[in-house]
């Protein structure tokens, strides 16, 4: 019976509170020792944050851990490693121009003398190597490796450190199918030597391919604990997502969409390291309708956004924006799309909606400044620019009321509500909207809604990509689910259900 | 290079400034006690030396008209996100533009057509030679620190180069070049004066102190007023957000390097044109550095600048005033001193800033929001 | 060129070579950890100082050389303090120290010697003499080579000889031991050494000491082998080429050899070439050849021939996220 199986990680009455938000509320978890525990939910559900906990970046305001049933005190990552614990981040910790080898040895180098360490370790490695089935040229440089291969690096990093308990922050989002199955033959094998995995990830199948047991997030709180044989995808997707769709909707007749403004084909992707983030895409926004794309963060929303706005290039794709035609040699430019009546709404707003050095009044003409509104000739017109920015924080309530204050004194709600009140303000005919209310005070939220709202009944065709599921069923129309960078579902809003969104949004239906 | 936000912008703008400015007074006050001068004499001295008579100010302001011209180079970069290191060399090669077309022309040109080619010159070379190290930066990803410090090099080898071997009068011994014609000097401020009745003594500086102030105008305008200016800002202040707005930062970091490259090379105009009257070897003299000085303490702003500027002149001509009222004091303490302001104004405001931050907490509520 | 003058090129270059190799060794602990060093000229400077005033006030060279050394290490801990233990902008902090030395050393240099800024010249039992007084004659039984390599390589002082043997010294240090390893790291993704539990500011600072130590040296030999006595501004931007010469190495030990041993001969032979005419090319003005390293450097630089791949982490303060 499994239950008699030591509890390797107990982590009992988890509270934790980022100022106003409960990242984890009164969260019980137990890790049976050599099982792979899976931990699932959406973004914001808890579970990075609970694994923060476990792995001492983060300290619980209550509650307590047990590890091999003693009570641990863990203050920082040196804790946790004393302890037994070793976590592979979604970032690679790991230093390009040195060698396999000397990257695992950094920090624990057992001799002064290089060469005598990397014996020790060398041989070390080998037989960790040999027992787990993890290989890695441990003499090549880092930088020559691919992404599998730097990811099975950091855990052979954290089992040099002695890691018994192993914890894997959404692992397989840099891996290809291959890799992934071959990650997973590697799991299993270092579960059946006794390691305790724990796999946080939001993909349904992985979760009932690899692991033992489940537990579901939501919301802050843990919804469902069981054995994997208890459990089956549409359950799992609906425990994760279970909320009642279409709440607080006034929807009155259905929508008619007018001409379509924006079409996307056959869109593709790939970042810095050659990894595909978008795949075989094909979208069209239509005029008066608000078009949701749900899913859980890095699953290719991002680029999508930076794709279509012009900030990125893709390696394959056309585009049809207006009246003009773009293709993946010749590639829209911000400039560009303005000029075509496409506005942006970043994702990041510090880094790229506002200048956070510049007053109010100067954000509030970024990338329209050659306006004539703005300018006059080659020269900026101070007194247009500032009763322009009075007139959008009048519309907008931006507060406080004072163009000249420097933008970074602004409250997340407000700066948004800056952006917002500058993107809408030029009319536009597409607007692209990234995570509309993220770090926005409940307050602003509702008045944010209303305004996109108004844009789609103008006749505009709107984009939002949001991470929380709660918004996307709030504003679109339709919606449009993505999954490790394709296009996994697409549903009218009458259709929604929380099954079916679960399954799309984890990869459970295909 | 700005304090943490910790500090209201009053603190920031102003009283940080001035209490870096105070730390470096104190430290280099320390040194010069040290050396067994009384401090409190030398300063005395100097502010006589610098503001006490018509042709000491005359002396101070001539030392202001370069450093504002380097000061001014030095923030426009800033302001573009890059530091200009090269302010020297593109000073050099500005002076070398202005004299060369002095030396060719000055004898067939009327002086209203000499004096504008000189500076058109005298730009175009100072421009250029920021601009090669700033198509590096952008095109090539070379280091812009490294490679305009060793232009510096390259343009004080370029000068003693054509000086020795092909500007030098045949059989002379001085290692400077022939005396332009007439048209090809600036009037002094003394002939200025004159023109309009004024009794004034004789001194280097002359009206290239009006091309300072003009240049200090045309700064201001082309930052804060003109769309140029606002692009050039807002790639050194976020690259990112300037990217989301569809300004090319490559083409920012050309004009930033070019434009500053340009006012460093107007050096030629004070010195050359105004002082010298022919070419010689050491006429920017560490000015390039100083200029990095000034622009830190001015807080990258042309009104501060001009204050800073005037400042660093005043130790310049009241310390050259000292070394002789105050035996043992030398030209080299205010060297000295310029050094202590650029460690605490630029490199030391980290630490000096949470320091004021804490001081001024203790400050009743009205007094902080000023 | 005959035998004696190919001979007294390489002495020469040799010792021209030396503080370059010092300074550059220097610098390439700093930058290695991430440090960018624009200060190496300052700190040469005031080792030079130093090294001439306690020189010729405690008479001995042992002293000398600690004072020299200690005070390039107090300039390193406080190029330290305003950026590696503050966020300070680690090139203004460099160009500071660079322009506080010209001042702080002439004005010291007054007050206490009375010399215009000059220290009085060492007594020669301070100075540091050629290890092998006769050795120059050792190899003249080998046929021209003889005379060449003896006179090149055996007449130098024994800070010469140091300075070449550090070099392997360095490269052992930096690629066989867990000090050079940890310096590597640290340089290219402090976050990574943070996270492996390994103090960054404590890498940091003893990379800047090291760096101080060789800066002091470069500074001594400078005075103690070289001139006997400090004189207003002796760097003469020696400083600057051997950041030049450490970049041009690519940021290696024996890359920096190399360049240093190349921008030595080009000093050397600047001035023996003035007024020769080369085959071709006619005669090459001594200007040219002096500003060669530099040239070479940006052409490097700018892509031209190879690339220089800077550490990673170079320039950036290193603050702990979280």
């Amino acid at each position: 019976m499994i239950d008699s199986a030591p509890t390797a990680v107990q982590m009992q009455g988890i509270h934790k509170r980022f100022g106003a938000v409960n990242a984890n509320v009164n969260v019980h978890l137990a890790v049976r020792a050599g099982t792979v525990h899976g931990l699932v939910g959406e973004n914001g559900a808890g579970k990075s944050t609970l694994m923060s906990v476990l792995y001492g970046f983060y300290r619980a305001d209550a509650g307590s851990i047990s590890i091999f049933g003693q009570v641990a005190e863990i203050n920082n990552a040196d804790d946790a490693i004393a302890l037994g614990i070793g976590m592979v981040h979604q970032h690679f910790m790991l230093v390009d121009t040195l060698t396999a080898l000397e990257n695992v040895m950094l920090g624990a180098e057992p001799h002064w003398l290089l060469t005598k360490a990397s014996a020790i370790v060398r041989g070390k490695l080998e037989a960790l190597m040999q027992s787990t089935g993890l290989h890695v040229d441990l003499n090549a440089l880092v930088s020559d490796l691919a992404v599998g291969d730097r990811q099975r690096l950091e855990i052979l990093k954290a089992l040099y450190r002695g890691a018994k308990v192993l914890i894997l922050d959404e692992p397989t989002a840099v891996l290809t199918p291959q890799e992934t199955l071959q990650l997973f033959e590697v799991l299993r094998g270092l579960r059946n030597q006794g390691t305790t995995i724990i796999l946080i990830t939001h993909k349904l199948k992985e979760v009932m391919g690899l692991c033992d047991f489940v537990t579901v997030m939501r919301a802050g709180q843990v919804v469902q604990e069981l054995p994997i044989a208890d459990a089956t995808i549409e359950g799992l997707a609906e425990s994760m997502v279970g909320r009642k769709v279409n709440m607080g909707r006034v929807d009155g007749e259905p929508r008619k969409t007018g001409d379509v403004l924006l079409k996307a084909s056959g869109l593709e992707v790939r970042d810095a390291m050659k990894v595909l983030r978008l795949t075989g895409v094909d979208l069209q926004l239509c005029a008066g309708e608000i078009v949701g794309i749900a899913g859980v963060s890095g699953n290719g929303q991002s680029e999508l956004l930076d794709v279509l706005s012009g900030l990125m290039c893709p390696t394959q794709g056309t585009l049809t924006l207006g009246s003009g035609q773009f293709n993946a040699s010749s590639w829209i430019d911000p400039q560009t799309a303005r000029n075509l009546g496409l506005a942006h709404v970043p994702e990041d707003r510090h880094a790229r909606a506002l200048v956070m050095a510049f007053g109010a009044w100067e954000s509030a003409v970024l990338g329209h400044e050659a306006l004539p509104d703005y300018s006059i000739g080659p020269w900026m017109a101070h007194a247009r620019m500032k009763q322009a920015t009075a007139n959008m924080m009048e519309r907008f309530d931006v507060r406080p009321r004072n163009p000249v204050l420097f933008s970074s004194k602004f409250s997340g709600g407000n700066q948004q509500k800056l952006v917002l009140a500058r993107e809408l303000g030029q009319a536009p005919k597409v607007l692209l909207v990234g995570q509309p209310t993220r770090g926005v005070d409940i307050g602003a939220i509702e008045f944010i809604y209303s305004q996109l709202r108004a844009m789609r009944d103008a006749g505009c065709a709107v984009l939002v990509v949001s991470s929380e599921l709660d918004e996307i069923l709030a504003l679109a129309d339709r919606v449009i689910v993505m999954n490790q960078g394709r296009i996994a579902g697409e549903l009218a809003i009458a259709d929604c259900t929380e099954a079916g969104l679960g399954l799309l949004m984890t990869g459970g239906s295909q | 290079m700005s304090a943490p936000v910790a500090l209201p912008r009053w603190a920031d703008l102003v009283l940080l400034p001035m209490v870096c400015l105070l730390v470096a007074l104190l430290v280099a006050a320390a040194v010069v006690a040290m050396v067994g001068q009384n401090p409190a004499v030398v300063m005395q001295a100097l502010v006589k030396g610098a503001f006490g008579t018509a042709r000491g100010f005359s002396y101070t302001l001539y030392y202001a008209t370069t450093f504002i011209f380097t000061g001014l180079a030095v923030a426009v970069a800033f302001h573009g996100g890059l530091f200009n290191i090269g302010g020297e060399g593109q000073a050099v090669m500005g002076g070398l533009g202005t004299g060369l077309a002095a030396l060719y022309l000055s004898n067939s040109l009327p002086i209203w057509a000499m004096l504008p080619v000189m500076l058109v010159a005298g730009v175009a070379l100072g421009m250029v030679w920021a601009a090669v190290p700033a198509y590096l930066q952008a095109y090539r990803g070379s280091h812009v620190v490294i490679t305009t410090i060793m232009f510096n090099f390259i343009a004080s080898s370029l000068l003693v180069y054509l000086l020795v071997n092909h500007l030098r009068p045949k059989g002379t011994m001085a290692i400077e070049s022939s005396l332009f014609a007439d048209s090809a000097k600036l009037p002094s401020m003394q002939q200025a004066f004159a023109w309009v009745g004024v009794d004034w003594p004789a001194s280097p500086l002359n009206v290239s102190l009006i091309l300072s102030v003009l240049a200090c105008v045309a700064v201001y305008l082309f930052l804060w007023r003109s769309r140029a200016g606002y692009r050039l800002r807002a790639v050194g202040s976020s690259p990112s957000a300037a990217e989301y707005a569809g300004i090319n930062s490559k083409h920012q970091t050309l004009i930033a390097m070019s434009i500053s490259g340009a006012l460093a090379g107007l050096v030629g105009m004070n010195e050359i044109a105004g002082v010298n009257g022919k070419l010689i070897l050491e006429y920017v003299g560490g000015a390039g550095f100083t200029g990095i000085a000034v622009a830190l303490m001015g807080r990258n702003h042309p009104v501060g600048i001009v204050f800073a500027s005037v400042l660093f002149g005043a130790l310049f001509q009241g310390g050259a005033e000292v070394t002789f009222d105050v035996p043992g004091f030398s030209r080299d303490m205010v060297v000295m001193l310029q050094g202590f302001i650029v460690l605490f104004s630029g490199a030391m405001t980290y630490v000096i800033a949470p320091a004021l931050a804490s001081a001024l907490r203790l400050l009743p509520q009205g007094v902080r929001h000023g | 060129m005959d035998e004696a003058s190919l001979g007294a090129m390489l002495a020469s270059t040799l010792r021209v070579s030396t503080p370059l190799i010092l300074c550059a060794l220097a610098g390439l602990f700093s930058e290695r950890s991430g440090v960018v060093d624009i200060g190496l000229e300052g700190k040469m400077l005031f080792a030079a100082f130093a090294a001439g005033a306690a020189g010729s006030v405690f008479g001995s060279i042992t002293v000398a050389l600690l004072v020299a050394m200690g005070v390039a290490v107090a300039l390193s801990w406080m190029h330290g303090l305003a950026c590696v233990s503050y966020r300070g902008d680690q090139v203004v902090s460099g160009v500071a120290i660079n322009i506080i030395a010209v001042g702080l050393t002439v004005v010291l240099g007054i007050a206490w010697f009375h010399q215009g800024g000059q220290t009085p010249p060492v007594a020669t039992d301070v100075r540091i003499q050629p290890l092998f007084p006769d050795g120059g004659n050792w190899l003249s039984w080998i046929p021209f080579l003889g005379r060449v390599l003896g006179e090149g390589l055996l007449t130098h002082s024994a800070l010469v000889y140091c300075s070449y043997a550090l070099v392997p010294a360095v490269w052992w240090l930096v690629f066989h031991t867990r000090f050079g390893l940890r310096l590597r790291a640290v340089g290219e993704n402090p976050q990574m050494v943070d996270a492996a539990g390994v103090s960054v500011k404590r890498l940091r600072y003893t990379a800047l000491t090291l760096n101080g130590m060789l800066c002091g040296l470069a500074g001594s030999y400078l005075v103690l082998a070289q001139s006997a006595n400090f004189s207003a501004n002796m760097t003469a931007g020696r400083g600057f080429m051997a950041l030049a010469a450490l970049i041009f190495g690519r940021w290696h030990p024996f890359g920096a050899l190399w360049a240093c041993l190349l921008f030595g001969f080009l000093d050397a032979a600047a001035i023996r070439m003035q007024g020769v005419p080369l085959p071709i090319v006619g005669e090459v003005p001594v200007q040219f050849i002096q500003a060669l390293p530099y040239v070479l450097t940006v052409v490097l630089l700018a892509g031209f021939i190879g690339k220089a791949v800077a550490p990673q982490a170079l320039g950036k303060p290193y603050l702990k996220e979280r």
